[in-house]
């Protein structure tokens, strides 16, 4: 028999009650649009981390100081200076998988403008920072080697400094401006960043050449900080374990010795982030799809229902020729048609209520093509499993018998 | 010489109830040729019922020969009796078993649904021919339940046509309609006979239905009783005249 024809069959079966039809599907319709709704917020949640974190360099890496034993004393991480300019250099000339390399010390201060004072952190780094955090300018240029080599005084400002030393919106460019009664001279305005995860305002800053920071204002010769990129998001983890070598061998570190320093990827702080929301979707994710369960055995008690109260239609199909097949099949078609159009309605319906969260709770949502296509795989395979022994009974009636039935 | 639709030789059916054996068809034989119209009388218990579940493909001898349109039942598979019931047998049952909530002309399509050869439009065309055959042209997209119960016969009698039978098989068919429907369905049931050359085989217990019919064969325990050709064959169209006018049964004697 032509499935065309089947279709036609179950089609007009499920119209002939169609209250009845919808009910049924009701159950499939509330739990995939359950499992959209539930999947578009816990996705957008993650999401939404997730951008925040990239906002940040997605491929970036931080190696910091880390304790080490010194002497059997060991040491609080604050206090530990490993991370020179050596390794920098190193890390530049031997890493494979790094496209950016940056030195960092950063220090607190009073930066003065005229009348104007504000306390801020004055960040000292290579040029590669801007492009390691992702960073434009909205105006003027960045420092280049050259200032790195002199130790330049010139500086590139974030936003929040800008508002606090320039409130009347003077033009900033080309200003002279005052930290720790050093003078900056403003070359470049840092795009705004906003709040990262953590709350930090991350444009209440002053970057300037590290040399700047570490002859003129530390007097040191040790990094606190090296920023770095891995060439893509997927390299990562090798970047880290290139770093993890390269430091060793530049520190001269025995085997069996600890690590005097810590390699952190974005893709670390991702995972650990996301795996709260993770946990939520999944479990958002189980209580509809025991929805969808429930949705499923609606469908099979109806086309038990449906096969019983029906079975003396199926006597007469059978007298006039169809096979034991047929009947199996138009029935299991019609299960299947029942919940896959009640999966399009929840779909819809899903859709339609994540829109209204955000519209109205303003929760970050994300409607995946996973989630789709997942909703709908369940739906056919609810109907397929649900409506088959229904089916496979009215298959198996005796056509006399059937005929009979009363 | 006409060709044999139906060979039954020595046919026998059993049923095992339990431990006794009931013999519901005990050593009967028969042929029926195109263009007969037979009936099969019979008390209820005579058999006439396991005679039309077999002649209709629905059930199997136990031992004997059914040879339909050349076609040896005893030996054929479920799927392949299915297909043959679709193609060479047309029913018209004693309640109608027409579709609920389903128009006549989408009843009637339904045989042609189960046989791949007819395309959609093929359906309907076979299908209204059919319903202009038993006189229901101007009720094609009605419900059966907007139809009368000598209509929705008819429905079903265009039903058991529309796939061209080589032989119609009725079951109690006036069973459920007063004597003027009843003279309404088998003056239809005449005029296919004779008109359209169908072989009709009406399986009834009232020996005035029998009348119609050429031929009339009587079963009683499983056995043939008798086998007989009707000489004298009653016009159903002339019995429905000779019925008084609804009129007049209405119009008070003045």
């Amino acid at each position: 028999m032509k499935l065309t024809n089947l279709l036609r069959i179950a089609w007009r079966a499920i119209n002939r009650n169609k209250m009845r039809t919808f009910l049924t599907m009701l159950g499939i319709i509330i739990g995939v649009a359950a499992v959209i709704a539930m999947t578009a917020i816990g996705e957008g949640s993650k999401q939404s981390i997730q951008s925040q974190i990239s906002g940040m360099g997605s491929n970036m890496i931080v190696i910091r100081p880390s304790s080490n034993v010194t002497a059997g004393a060991r040491l609080d991480n604050t206090t530990v200076q490993s991370l020179t300019e050596p390794d920098v250099t190193a890390l530049q000339k031997d890493a494979q998988f790094l496209n950016g390399v940056s030195g960092s010390v950063s220090t607190r201060g009073q930066a003065i403008n005229g009348s104007n004072n504000w306390t801020t952190n004055m960040q000292g780094v290579a040029p590669d920072y801007l492009q390691i955090r992702v960073w434009p300018l909205t105006d003027g240029v960045a420092f280049t080697d050259q200032d790195m080599n002199t130790a330049n005084k010139v500086c590139l400002v974030g936003q929040t400094v800008i508002n606090n030393l320039f409130p009347n919106g003077e033009y900033a460019l080309g200003k002279t401006i005052r930290f720790k009664n050093i003078p900056f001279k403003i070359i470049g305005v840092l795009i705004a960043k906003g709040e990262n995860t953590f709350g930090q305002d991350q444009d209440d800053v002053i970057l300037t050449p590290v040399t700047t920071v570490m002859k003129r204002l530390l007097a040191t010769t040790y990094y606190q900080t090296i920023f770095a990129s891995a060439i893509d998001e997927n390299s990562t983890d090798k970047a880290s374990d290139e770093i993890e070598n390269i430091l060793r061998t530049s520190h001269k570190l025995q085997k069996g010795t600890d690590d005097d320093f810590t390699v952190r990827t974005q893709a670390e702080l991702i995972s650990s982030l996301s795996s709260t929301s993770q946990i939520l979707t999944i479990l958002l994710t189980v209580i509809a799809g025991i929805s969808l369960l429930v949705g499923g055995i609606g469908i099979m008690n109806i086309m038990y229902v449906s096969v019983t109260e029906r079975t003396k239609e199926i006597g007469l199909r059978m007298s006039i020729g169809a096979r034991g097949i047929d009947i199996l099949l138009q029935f299991l078609i019609e299960a299947v048609l029942i919940s896959v159009t009640g999966g399009i309605i929840g779909v819809a319906l899903g859709i339609t209520a994540t829109k209204l969260v955000t519209m109205f709770i303003h929760w970050p949502t994300l409607v995946t093509q996973f989630s789709v296509v997942i909703s709908f795989l369940v739906c056919f395979v609810t109907g397929v499993f649900f409506g088959y022994y229904p089916a496979l009974k009215a298959s198996r009636l005796d056509p006399i018998e059937a005929l009979h039935y009363e | 010489m006409s060709s044999v639709i139906v060979d039954i030789k020595n046919l026998k059916r059993e049923f095992r109830m339990g431990v006794e054996t009931v013999k519901a068809l005990n050593d009967v034989s028969f042929a029926i040729n195109a263009g007969e119209f037979v009936t099969i009388m019979g008390s209820s218990g005579s058999g006439k019922t396991t005679m039309l579940n077999i002649l209709g493909c629905l059930d199997k001898p136990t031992d004997g020969q059914y040879m339909l349109d050349g076609i040896n039942i005893g030996q054929m598979a479920k799927n392949e009796l299915a297909k043959l019931r679709n193609q060479k047998l047309g029913f018209v049952f004693q309640s109608y078993n027409l579709l609920a909530r389903t128009t006549a002309v989408e009843n009637v399509e339904l045989p042609l649904l189960y046989n791949n050869k007819f395309s959609a439009k093929q359906r309907r065309e076979k299908a209204i021919k059919a319903l202009e055959a038993v006189k229901l042209s101007d009720r094609i997209n009605h419900l059966p339940n907007q139809l009368s119960g000598g209509q929705q016969q008819r429905v079903a009698i265009a039903r058991a046509l529309v796939n061209d039978p080589v032989m119609i098989l009725a079951d109690e068919a006036t069973g459920n309609l007063d004597s003027r429907t009843s003279y309404e369905i088998m003056m239809l049931m005449q005029e296919l006979n004779n008109d359209h050359g169908k072989t009709i085989v009406f399986v009834t217990h009232e020996p005035d239905i029998a009348l119609f019919s050429k031929r009339t064969i009587t079963l009683k325990d499983g056995k043939l009783l008798k086998d007989y050709i009707n000489t004298n064959v009653q016009s159903a169209r002339q019995m429905l005249e000779s019925l008084p006018a609804i009129s007049e049964i209405l119009t008070p004697a003045s």
